[in-house]
């Protein structure tokens, strides 16, 4: 017999206190009000007094309702019936489903053993070429989109979920807006990928608690399928809302904020999530794709911060294009080496020149006579942006180093590019041109 | 003294409190036993003492500490938190609390289980034991006793080093096989209490070794064959060195080509609360790569202390402390060692969040206040020494900082500036422009003397600073305000930079450029700073340097004094010739120096 509580002495914001005994750090209770019931989460103890967080918010809860505790941590249901399922931040059904208590799991499991891992050594090929020529995205990478609101990160996270091939799509959406929450819907039931796929979503009106929970539960259920040999990609929008639940939760606690109000352990916590990020030898694997919007465009806000320190690169996406610069795939080089001889030169020498492009272009703008290199400059960053960056190019990786030989022929003398003779010699358009002095 | 006991009051994340039966120390190591009620096991849950009032004292646990509950009993060690020391440390991966990671996968598996525990030294390898000290010597701590060869090194065995009086050997053993466990000599005290010596010894991790008999100071560099250090900003054997930079500027890259191509002869990789993934790729390429030194595995010199990012954060505090007292061990050998620490602020960090939940008060960005003080103790454990044997040892300590929002202005990075001797500042800029490693030229700095003449070097970096300064004049008046011959200069600029300051890690020649060939092609580059050069426009200027680029990086891909090198560095000869014009009015005094 589970023994019931029903004096609650202290309501905190989503934080409740009950004097109670034998209770373990970590557990789960549930909280029934007169407004429904939920779990909730043994977040401190101090002698007897017990602190929880409740799920669903302190709002509505009395002094005198009950609290029952579960005697185990957060579980969730993992078998094949999940797919194609729709489930909230604590694991309930949001679709029209029957509820799934079979086989459960508990989140927010123990990490993998450095020893354990293994190179990254899979390109996931998106077909967008400043994805697979410049950041390539390698198996088992975790990766953010870092963005402003109001660029289109949802749909270029639905377009690489669609084109990537994998066995296993796992979306966790933490305050997402109801209308994108309906887009990713339509759009993998539209593109008949919905079987494959598994939703763990809160929504903008959701309880804040349930945001926290989105990454560890999405995150059990794809290392139980990884472990089954499943190829899995997590997609999280948006770690920013995730990071705000813990600053909301942070305060309440009145814990000491360390940066802009977020607690001192924002990156441990972060990392916990993203560290999921795995290839099994012998079994499957979890790619993590992110979505952290940029509060102001400011990068060094601690959000994006902390997430650029713990992923493996990033994607800027601004003006509906993801940048070359900042964004960085950090395992990259595991996976061009082995592309094409030419991958890795003609990715660093095509962004310098664009570097230099934009250099020049200040100088435009600031009134500058422009020189004959910086002629050459500003139309190689043109063309750049438009057969190279915009997202509508859509070309395997092959054709798209050919668009960029093909661009540098047409913009450049070959010793102008800065890439190594041979390779200039086997790859440049028409093979190689005597430098001439006079086009300059 | 006997082992106190106590009982759980309090959880609070990692942190817990205990009442006590009996005396604690700080830094005790304590176990909490932990019935767990899913799997019906027991786990002792290893924990340390960070304070103390009364009989209460607040531990932290090494491990996640969910399902740990009031009443829960603690049993206390009476040993402070402690590194075994012994022979078979190199090649091996240790969590930050020393225990070796492939041995717990055998163990569990995939996953890093909690309260499981294996030994650092394996007990029952036997070592090849040659005694050293004989029947009847006086000796002391850290005195040698015997050597194993340990791999390609002579490990010293030798006296304790928490053995604080004078002995007298009393027995020793022969020559033979022998384990770590294994008693190979007795020795007595000023009492005549006999005490058994074996291979093995602990020591506490935040305690520096201090069995030298004095620290020197560092004056010979230290060749990471990395070309803006070794020329530019180069590091000292036994000195110190901070890496900060924003994300992605190239900060483990930095340390992982360090960690392969310097010339030391032991590396312990701190990987300290970063990702897991790149200890991965050290962890499988090492016992690969030979070291041309040597003709060795990498992994043969090798210490890989290994507490990531998703660790418990406890134990990425204790995990650096953990690796400097085994480069301080190794020292006490004679040996140069290298600690490269990725990242330090990790660590702060894991500090940080103590000092939170133990609510002291906090200082800048919710630091503990007590963060520079700790920060240079633990680069004071660096350090070159005349050790009492008359030889030298030292620990080079290299560690990346990771500020927040890239800014430098930030505690951590402060802290670390003030200790180190060295400081490699990595950039945003350079980074975004692959101009990598991504070291800013004009803002890093070292204390330390390279192997290149500091004239020419000097000389080097006045040309770099007229080149940036037209630069950034330039960007002000444009091109059309600049004269041709400050436009050469900021040329000259940007070919030191492109071709000689940036290197490209991932190019098998490139990656690696030894004092030698540094020196040489250090000697063209000079060469071309330091003469007129005689041009006709601007155009014609950055068409030639262009070209001249062009060689100089082939030359850079080029294997050192290979057929196409020569051709190459005849052809640069021959273009610098070409153009040159006498010699640049402030190069007079270097001039016969190098062109006779
Ligand atoms: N010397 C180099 N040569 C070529 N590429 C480099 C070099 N240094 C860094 N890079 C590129 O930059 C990427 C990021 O580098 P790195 O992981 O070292 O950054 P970091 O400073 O350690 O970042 P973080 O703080 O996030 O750990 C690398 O994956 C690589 O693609
Ligand atoms: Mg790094």
């Amino acid at each position: 017999m589970k023994k019931v509580y029903s004096k609650i002495e202290s309501i905190a914001g989503n934080v409740i206190t009950v004097t109670a005994e034998d209770v373990r750090y970590g557990h789960l209770a549930r909280v029934t009000s007169s407004i429904g019931s939920s779990l909730a989460e043994v977040i401190r103890l101090a002698g007897d007094k017990v602190s929880l967080q409740v799920f669903a918010g302190g709002r509505g809860i009395s002094t005198g309702d009950e609290v029952v505790f579960l005697g185990h941590a957060m579980q969730v249901s993992f078998t094949d019936n999940l797919l194609g399922r729709i489930f909230d931040g604590s694991g309930n059904p949001r679709d029209n489903g029957p509820r799934l208590e079979e086989s459960l799991v508990e989140i927010g499991g123990p990490s993998v053993n450095p020893a354990m891992r293994i190179i990254p050594r899979n390109m996931i090929r998106t077909g967008i070429p400043m994805i697979d020529v410049f950041n390539s995205l390698v198996e088992s990478q975790k990766l953010p989109i870092f963005s402003v609101s109001g660029e289109p990160y949802n749909e270029l996270l639905a377009r690489v979920a669609m084109q990537a091939e994998v066995d296993l799509i796992i979306l966790g959406g933490m305050g997402l807006k109801y209308d994108d929450y309906l887009y990713f819907r339509e759009m993998l039931e539209e593109g008949g990928a919905m079987s494959r796929t598994i939703f763990f979503v809160h929504t903008a009106s959701n309880p804040v608690v349930e945001c926290l929970l989105v990454p560890d539960i999405s995150l059990a259920v794809a290392e139980r399928f990884a472990l089954k040999g499943k190829k899995v990609l997590v997609l999280l929008t948006d770690m920013t809302n995730f990071s705000d639940s813990m600053k909301e939760i942070a305060i309440t606690m009145e814990q000491v904020p360390s940066n802009r109000g977020y607690p001192g352990d924002l990156y441990s916590q972060l990392a916990a999530r993203y560290e999921k990020a795995v290839d099994f030898e012998g079994a499957g694997s979890i790619t993590i794709l992110g979505v952290t919007t940029m509060p102001g465009d400011d990068v060094t806000h601690p959000v994006p911060d902390n997430t650029g320190y713990i992923t493996e690169g990033q994607y800027y996406l601004r003006n509906g294009r993801i940048e070359p610069f900042g964004s960085l795939s950090r395992l990259k080089q595991l996976v061009n080496k082995d592309s094409r001889e030419d991958h890795r030169a003609l990715m660093d020498g095509m962004i310098t020149l664009y570097a230099n492009y934009k250099e020049s272009l200040e100088k435009k703008s600031m009134g500058f006579r422009m020189s004959g290199w910086d002629e050459k400059l500003l139309k190689y960053g043109e063309i750049f942006e438009r057969d190279m960056m915009d997202l509508s190019v859509n070309i395997p990786l092959e054709q798209a180093l050919d668009r960029g030989w093909q661009i540098l022929a047409e913009c450049f003398d070959p010793a102008e590019t800065g890439l190594r003779t041979e390779l200039i010699n086997k790859f440049w358009p028409g093979g190689r041109n005597e430098p001439d002095e006079e086009s300059a | 003294m006997s082992q106190a006991s106590g009982h759980v009051v309090g959880v609070n994340g990692n942190m817990v409190s205990v009442q006590v039966d009996g005396d604690v120390s700080l830094n005790e190591v304590g176990y909490i036993v932990l019935d767990d009620t899913t799997t019906g096991e027991t786990k002792r849950l290893k924990s340390e003492v960070i304070r103390i009032r009364g009989d209460r004292a607040e531990v932290q646990v090494f491990e996640m500490t969910r399902g740990l509950g009031v009443d829960d009993k603690v049993e206390f060690t009476g040993e402070l938190l402690a590194v075994e020391l012994g022979p078979g440390l190199l090649t091996r991966v240790y969590d930050g609390l020393q225990n070796p990671l492939p041995e717990l996968a055998e163990q569990c598996g995939f996953f890093l289980e909690r309260g499981v525990y294996v030994n650092a030294l394996n007990r029952t390898k036997k070592w090849d034991f040659t005694p050293a000290a004989r029947v009847g010597d006086a000796v002391e701590r850290a005195d040698t006793l015997g050597t194993v060869p340990e791999g390609m090194f002579k490990h010293r065995i030798m006296v304790p080093f928490n053995l604080y009086d004078q002995y007298a050997v009393k027995s020793i053993v022969d020559a033979g096989e022998y384990t770590v466990d294994d008693e190979i000599a007795v020795l007595t005290d000023g009492s005549g209490a006999e005490i058994s010596v074996t291979m093995r010894f602990n020591w506490p991790v935040k305690r520096p070794i201090d069995c030298y008999a004095e620290r020197l100071r560092p004056t010979e560099p230290v060749v990471t064959k990395v070309r803006i250090i070794d020329t530019f900003f180069p590091v000292a054997l036994g000195g110190t060195y901070c890496i900060p930079g924003p994300f992605g500027a190239g900060k483990t890259v930095l340390q992982q080509i360090t960690s392969r191509n310097a010339e030391v002869d032991i590396v312990i990789i701190a990987a300290c609360g970063e990702r897991a993934g790149e200890v991965v790729e050290t962890l499988r390429e090492f016992p690969e790569l030979l070291d041309p030194r040597t003709g060795r595995t990498l992994m043969e010199r090798t210490v890989i202390i290994c507490n990531t990012s998703s660790m418990p954060v406890a134990a990425r505090e204790a995990s650096v402390y953990t690796a400097v007292t085994i480069a301080e061990y190794y020292r006490q050998m004679g040996l140069n060692v290298l600690l490269l620490a990725d990242s330090t602020s990790r660590w702060a960090q894991a500090m940080r969040e103590m000092s939170g939940r133990l609510e002291e008060i906090p200082g800048e960005e919710a630091f503990p206040a007590y963060l520079e003080s700790v920060i240079a103790s633990f680069y004071e454990r660096g350090g070159l020494v005349r050790l009492k044997d008359g030889g030298r040892g030292s620990v080079t300590i290299g560690g990346t900082v990771s500020p927040a929002g890239g800014n430098f202005e930030e505690p951590v990075t402060q802290a670390t500036l003030k200790v180190v001797g060295a400081f490699h500042g990595l950039s945003r800029e350079r980074s975004d422009a692959r101009r990598y490693p991504a070291i800013h030229p004009l803002e890093s700095w070292s204390k330390y003397p390279g192997t290149i003449d500091p004239g020419m070097v000097e000389y080097a970096r006045d040309a770099l600073h007229h080149g940036n300064e037209v630069g950034q004049m330039m960007k002000v008046v444009g091109e059309e305000g600049t004269s041709l011959d400050d436009y050469i200069w900021y040329l000259k600029g940007e070919f030191t930079d492109s071709a000689y300051l940036q290197q490209n890690a991932f190019d098998p020649v490139d990656a690696a450029v030894n004092t030698e060939r540094q020196k040489y092609c250090f000697g063209i580059l000079f060469d071309l700073l330091t003469s007129k050069l005689n041009h006709g426009n601007k155009d014609e200027a950055r068409n030639w340097f262009a070209q001249l680029r062009q060689r100089f990086l082939d030359l850079n891909g080029a294997e050192w004094q290979s057929e196409s090198f020569k051709t190459l560095e005849a052809e640069i000869r021959d273009t610098i010739n070409d153009k040159r014009a006498g010699t640049e009015a402030n190069a007079m005094d270097f001039v016969g120096e190098i062109r006779n």
